[in-house]
Formats: structure tokens, C-alpha cells, sequence
């Protein structure tokens, strides 16, 4: 799909959160810091109730008819013409492309491309919906970014990069081979558990090298492969998600 | 559970052979971006054109091949047809036979790997010698090619050397020069007692009939130079229209398989010997081989057919750079390979089916793909028809979709799943991106459960609280939701 004509926000502001299954399971606090950064922002956030997770495990998977039964579910969901923020690259890439993949042939298309037109992943939308390309208030850390794959081909990346480059008190580290993948991919992990560890082990290694205070994502699904597998190592290592970073420079300057 | 066999073999492959085949990869890969970057303001609009180019060649088969064979015909070259691997043997095999000839100097194709061919030719007397050096190493070792463009990337310079001293090439020596030069003395002599040479081609063009043969060793000149008659096997997407397309694809085609802004001998060749000619072979065939190339266009997934071999997939992949490119139990391994032979497999399809499961869908060889094929898109539909017709390679390791996606489309189910998550026993990772939790914990640990805190605090909060900023909406909007 083509990213750059994508529903852009009313004067009210109003969008629509796809928080994510394992915001909604493991990191409750990305999507309330996602919240909180979409407020100040002046954005009015509604939280469709019925939401559930985005259909990837099975698309994935091959079973495509399981997957759309999901997709069916969540076009409902989030029926209207709100932007809908996703603090995930790979679940918004669902939503803008893999959806897209799978309904090729189906009669209800129309209305998955709907919903891809309104998606975007968080820092996509606030700097290329909302026009903000700085970020006010204080992050003492340096930073090493990790480039979630899934955000390849779109603004992800660059976005995040100029929000929290902008921030004074960050300074972001370069990592190493930022193309290889960090070994996650979803059932990948534990089909292939052997070539996913040692993924993530490189990693890991660059990671490490680059000696930062905090690993920063737009993805806590890499995340939760990458900080799993420290942990178990017993070198754990701090990881947040990029919004939990844009909440937390504003209430350490006391803008929040 | 089951593990992926790609993954076995991973874990099983030895240090060094892992080694050679990591670092192969992952220099080729940095040298290939480095010259590209440098090259080029934007090498992606380079990549697009590119793959728009071949997608016009696949898209227009029924049309340009007649016409790229009228043109070789009329450039003096015998056309042949081979829709099998078996009628493309019997091609080669009638031309050398016709002629009583009886031995073949061939440099490197991957279509001659796919069709077996140096096999079929031994059964029918036909000798043939592999001039290109890796080819060479792999067939004095009875071995396969593991990357489609450096055969013996999973080799390092000790074991080459032993190879040597074994065929009677010389003292133990892994001095990399006197291993080449070792090889280039043999083979010369070679060149001049061979009847016939055999080569594949990187490209025809439509317009001219002229057949593009790259290689970095100068041996298929060699091989032309020597003797009477080439053949040349050729995959039907080779094509490109016009001679001026060739400008793009073979400075995309240098980069991006060695990290050189040309390969090294680009040779043109639109005919056999005119008079005129001191030397080169007075008698030209090519074989134009299917093989399963129009069950792929009619395919969800033909994009392949523009791939111009170039390996940079290969390079960058990481689950090729562990894995190594004999996991893949077949003639192209790494990221194109996921694709075309599970496809070109034809009715063998489910032997192959586990390949496009190789892959974190990362999307790292969409990213360097010269011709930007959707590698990822492809490796996702042919998992679905994995899925589909129940092939059994494909399913190791996948938990079963159909309870989880139930529960994703029935939100009062999943939120009790999400509240009641809490007690540990009750996990219900069914549901989650992540499969069987033992699996995953093996590696790794679990973050701790917070199920349905988000949705309780949002519900419960007091939005001005949050939102100072935000005087149109009073926190008592919230209620009742
Ligand atoms: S698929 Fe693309 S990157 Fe891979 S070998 Fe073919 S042309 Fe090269």
C-alpha cells in the first residue's frame, strides 16, 4: 500500500488505540505511555473495548483463514474513519500490508483497505500526521535504537530517530548491522529455536558494543525475544518502547 | 515439539563449515551495500526499475520468446525447446551425439545443476569438466554448490588444499594464489582436448539475440575459445528487451552479487564464428529451458521469475548465514531458493514445503533484491498453500491457529483469557504471537503477566489528570464505559 496518502486526523483530533495483544497481556504500561503521549499531544484517544490482537500469529503461520477470521473482527472493531495508532511496527504493517496480502481475493477487500488507509504506527503518525518533528522535555540515557524489521519501507524509524534525537539529555548509539534481523519473527522462535537464539545473540553482542543505557523500540515484540533472552543469560538488559520515552522526557521536565 | 529441519541442521552444522559460510555471507553483504551507497544517490529507484523491467519480461513471455528465438535463428543459433529437466538432458545429450562428441568444458549454471545434467551425460559416456574454480572444487569433491554464486562459500582454504593434494594437484599448499594457479594449469589443457562448451547465460536480449555471459575467472571464454560447438542452457526469464537494458541490470548485477561495478569478463555473444573470425565455436545451440519456470507464472508468486542470481539475498539472510545453503536440500538455498523450489518442485512440492518457513519474514532480502522482489510476500503465500494442502514438513513447529483465532474474534472470551491470565497455570498463550510456552522458554524468559491492567487503568482514570491540556473533555465522559 502506498504509505503517503494515509487518513490523516480531524480538527478534533480524535483517533482510535490498537493497543496490541501483548501491550494488553505483558506491557500494559507502552500502551498507557502511548496514551499519555497521544493526549499531550492533544489528540482525544478512544479504546475500542472489543479489540484483540491483529491476526498476525496466523497469517504468519500460513492459516489464512484463521487469520482473517481475525482481520474480519478487528475491521469491525475499529469501524469508522478515525485514525487508528498502533505502538507496534509490525502489528500496523499487519494492518497496512499483510491484511492487504491475504483479502486479495476476498469480496470484503474494500473494507480492510479502508482500515489500512487509517493505520499508522505511533511515531509515523506523529511526525508525518500531527507535523511534530521535536519532542520537548529531559531524558538523561543513552540510547541504542533497535530498527524492529517490520518498519522497513516505512517512516518508523526516521520518525523516532528525530523525535528522540531532540530530546535533550539522548544521545543515540549506533549498533551494528541494524539490517539482521533480532531473531524473533513470531513462531519462528520456538520453530526454529536454534537459528532464533543465535540471532539473537548477535544482536545482543552489537548491542552491547555499543554500550548503551537503554535499548529503545517501536516494537515490544522484539523486545520480549531480545530482553527474554538476556535475562535468561543473567545479563539483563533495560528496554523501553519509544513512546514510554516520549512519556517519560515530559514528566522528568514536569510537562506531564 | 517439532523443530523446523532447517533448524536441526543448523544446530548441527559443523563450527567451521558455520563459520565460512557466516562471514562469507556477511562481508559479501557489506561490500555489496558499501560499493552500491557510493555508487548511486538512490540505489533503491535502481532496484524498482530494475524489477520492473523483468516483470515486463515475465509478463510478456508468450510474445518476446518467438521473438528472441527468430532473432537467434537469424544470428545463426539452433533453438532448442526443453520443457523438462529430462528433455533438456536429452537436448544436450542429442547435439553432442550428432556430432560425436564426447567431451564437455563447461562453465558455471545453475540451470545444469537443477537438471542434473553432469550426471545424465556420465550415464551416456559424455565427460564433463567444470572450469569455473569453486565448481571445479565442488566436483572433484562430489559435492554440492551451497550458494549460487560462490558454490564453496561453506569451504575454507585448508580443506580446498586437501582436495588438491588428493586429485594430485600438488603438494599441500592453501595459499589461495597457488591453489587458482594450480587449477588454471590443469584446466588449460582441458580447454584444448574438449569437443563442445557449455555454459548458461545471465541474460538475452530480445532486440539483438545477444546472450550475456558474465563470470570474475575469464573460463568461459576459455571454453569458447577451445572449442567447436557452445551450447548454452538458459532458463526461460532471462530474457530483456532491448540491449540498453542491460546497462542497468549489469551494473545492478556486479554490485550486488560481488561487490564490483562490473563483473569482471562481460561477454557478448550474438552468433557463432562469422567467417571472418580467427576462432570460436562454428556451431551454436541454445536450450531454452522450462522446468517448471510456466507452472511458476501461473503462480501467486511469479515475481521470482525476475531474479537475475545474483546471491545478494543469500548474503544478507540470517537464517542462510546460520543455517548454511545445504539446509535448504536444494539447488538455490537462502531466501530465493525458500521460493522457487518449493515451486519448482511441481507435484514434489511438499518435500520442500518447510522451506518457506525458513524465515523471520524480516525483509532483508526484499531490502537488497536488485530486481525488489516481495521475497517475504512470496515465502508468506506459499506458506499458506503449504497450510492448505497439509504438508507435513511445514506444519514442524506451528501450533494449530483454529482455537486461538476463535478466541481473537470473540471479545468477551478473549478478555476473560486476558484477566484471568494471571494465574500462571491458566496462561493462556494459545493466544499470544508466541507458541507453546516451554518452547520459548528454553531460550528465554516471559515478561510478568499484566493482563488487562492497561484496560483497567484506562477505563478507571481520570482523563484530566492525564491530559491537563485537554479542557473540552471532563473526566466524567469517561464513565459508564
Ligand atoms: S532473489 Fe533477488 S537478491 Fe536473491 S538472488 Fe535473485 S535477484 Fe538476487
Amino acid at each position: 500500500m502506498n504509505l503517503a496518502h494515509r487518513q490523516l486526523p480531524g480538527a478534533d483530533k480524535r483517533v482510535q488505540l490498537m493497543a496490541t495483544c501483548l501491550c494488553d497481556a505483558f506491557y500494559a504500561d507502552v500502551a498507557r505511555a502511548t496514551v499519555e503521549v497521544l493526549e499531550h499531544l492533544g489528540c482525544q484517544v478512544e479504546f475500542p473495548e472489543g479489540q484483540t490482537c491483529c491476526g498476525q500469529p496466523a497469517f504468519n503461520g500460513g492459516d489464512w483463514p484463521a487469520s482473517r477470521r481475525v482481520v474480519r473482527h478487528t475491521v469491525k472493531t475499529f469501524a469508522g474513519d478515525l485514525p487508528v495508532i498502533v505502538p507496534s511496527g509490525s502489528c500496523a504493517a499487519m494492518m497496512f500490508h499483510g491484511a492487504l496480502l491475504e483479502f486479495e481475493k476476498e469480496p470484503d477487500l474494500p473494507e480492510v483497505q479502508q482500515l489500512a488507509h487509517r493505520t499508522w504506527e505511533l511515531a509515523d503518525f506523529i511526525v508525518n500526521a500531527l507535523g511534530v518533528k521535536t519532542w520537548p522535555g529531559k531524558f538523561d540515557a543513552t540510547i541504542a535504537l533497535h530498527r524492529a524489521c517490520h518498519t522497513r519501507g516505512t517512516k518508523t524509524c526516521d520518525s523516532a530517530v528525530a523525535l528522540l534525537t531532540s530530546i535533550p539529555g539522548i544521545k543515540l548509539v549506533t549498533v551494528g548491522e541494524v539490517e539482521q534481523c533480532c531473531g524473533f519473527g513470531g513462531t519462528f522462535s520456538v520453530s526454529f529455536p536454534n537459528v532464533s537464539a543465535s540471532m539473537g545473540e548477535l544482536k545482543l553482542e552489537h548491542i552491547r558494543a555499543a554500550k548503551p543505557d537503554l535499548l529503545v523500540s517501536p516494537d515490544m515484540s522484539c523486545m520480549m525475544h531480545l530482553g527474554g533472552l538476556a535475562e535468561k543469560e543473567g545479563h539483563p538488559i533495560k528496554i523501553q518502547h519509544v513512546a514510554q520515552v516520549l512519556r517519560d522526557a515530559l514528566k522528568n521536565a514536569g510537562l506531564l | 515439539m517439532a523443530t523446523q529441519l532447517i533448524d536441526q541442521f543448523a544446530k548441527n552444522l559443523a563450527a567451521d563449515t558455520q563459520a565460512a559460510v557466516y562471514d562469507g555471507s556477511k562481508k559479501g553483504h557489506e561490500k555489496r551495500t558499501k560499493l552500491l551507497f557510493d555508487t548511486y544517490a538512490d540505489p533503491n529507484r535502481l532496484r524498482e526499475l530494475a524489477g520492473e523491467i523483468k516483470q515486463h519480461v515475465i509478463e510478456n513471455l508468450d510474445t518476446f520468446l518467438p521473438a528472441v528465438e527468430a532473432k537467434l535463428q537469424s544470428n545463426g543459433v539452433k533453438v532448442h525447446w526443453a520443457s523438462s529437466a529430462e528433455d533438456a538432458c536429452a537436448a544436450v545429450l542429442g547435439i553432442m551425439q550428432a556430432r560425436g562428441d564426447k567431451k564437455i568444458v563447461k562453465s558455471k549454471t545453475m540451470v545444469s545443476e537443477e537438471i542434473e545434467l553432469e550426471h545424465y551425460l556420465d550415464k551416456h559416456g559424455i565427460e564433463t569438466l567444470e572450469t569455473d574454480l569453486g565448481e571445479f572444487i565442488v566436483q572433484i569433491d562430489h559435492d554440492h554448490p551451497s550458494h549460487i554464486v560462490k558454490p564453496i562459500i561453506h569451504k575454507n582454504r585448508r580443506e580446498i588444499a586437501k582436495s588438491f593434494e588428493r586429485e594430485g594437484l600438488g603438494a599441500y599448499n592453501d595459499d589461495p594464489e597457488t591453489i587458482t594457479r594450480r587449477a588454471r594449469q590443469f584446466l588449460r589443457h582441458k580447454y584444448l582436448a574438449a569437443d563442445v562448451a557449455l555454459t548458461g547465460a545471465n541474460f538475452v536480449s530480445v532486440e539483438s539475440g545477444r546472450m550475456v555471459i558474465v563470470t570474475n575467472e575469464g573460463n568461459s571464454r576459455f571454453c569458447l575459445a577451445g572449442t567447436k560447438c557452445h551450447i548454452a542452457l538458459i532458463g526461460i526469464e532471462k530474457l530483456v528487451p532491448h540491449d540498453r537494458d542491460l546497462g542497468l541490470l549489469l551494473n545492478l548485477l556486479g554490485r550486488s552479487a560481488t561487490a564490483q561495478q562490473l563483473t569482471v569478463y562481460t561477454e557478448f555473444i550474438s552468433g557463432p564464428k562469422s567467417a571472418g573470425q580467427p576462432d570460436g565455436p562454428e556451431e551454436m545451440h541454445v536450450v531454452f529451458v522450462d522446468n517448471g519456470r510456466t507452472d511458476v507464472l501461473a503462480s501467486e508468486c511469479k515475481e521470482i521469475l525476475r531474479c537475475i542470481r545474483c546471491g545478494a539475498c543469500l548474503n544478507v539472510c540470517p537464517v542462510y548465514r546460520q543455517a548454511s545453503g545445504h539446509a535448504y536440500r536444494s539447488v538455490y538455498p537462502g531466501p530465493v531458493g525458500a521460493v522457487l523450489s518449493p515451486l519448482l518442485a511441481g507435484k514434489k512440492f511438499p518435500e520442500l514445503a518447510d522451506l518457506p518457513k525458513a524465515s523471520s519474514l524480516c525483509g532483508a532480502c526484499n531490502e537488497v533484491c536488485p530486481v525488489n522482489i516481495p521475497i517475504p510476500d512470496l515465502l508468506l503465500r506459499l506458506r499458506e498453500k503449504g497450510k492448505r494442502e497439509g504438508a507435513k514438513l511445514a506444519a514442524a513447529g506451528t501450533p494449530p491457529m483454529g482455537a486461538w483465532s476463535l478466541l481473537a474474534s470473540q471479545p468477551a472470551a478473549w478478555k476473560t483469557a486476558l484477566f484471568g491470565g494471571k494465574i500462571i497455570n491458566y496462561l493462556p498463550t494459545k493466544w499470544l504471537p508466541i507458541p507453546p510456552l516451554r518452547a520459548w522458554e528454553a531460550k528465554r524468559t516471559l515478561p510478568e503477566w499484566k493482563g488487562g491492567e492497561f484496560r483497567s487503568w484506562f477505563r478507571n482514570r481520570k482523563v484530566g489528570a492525564v491530559a491537563p491540556n485537554r479542557p473540552d473533555r471532563k473526566p466524567e465522559s469517561k464513565e459508564g464505559r
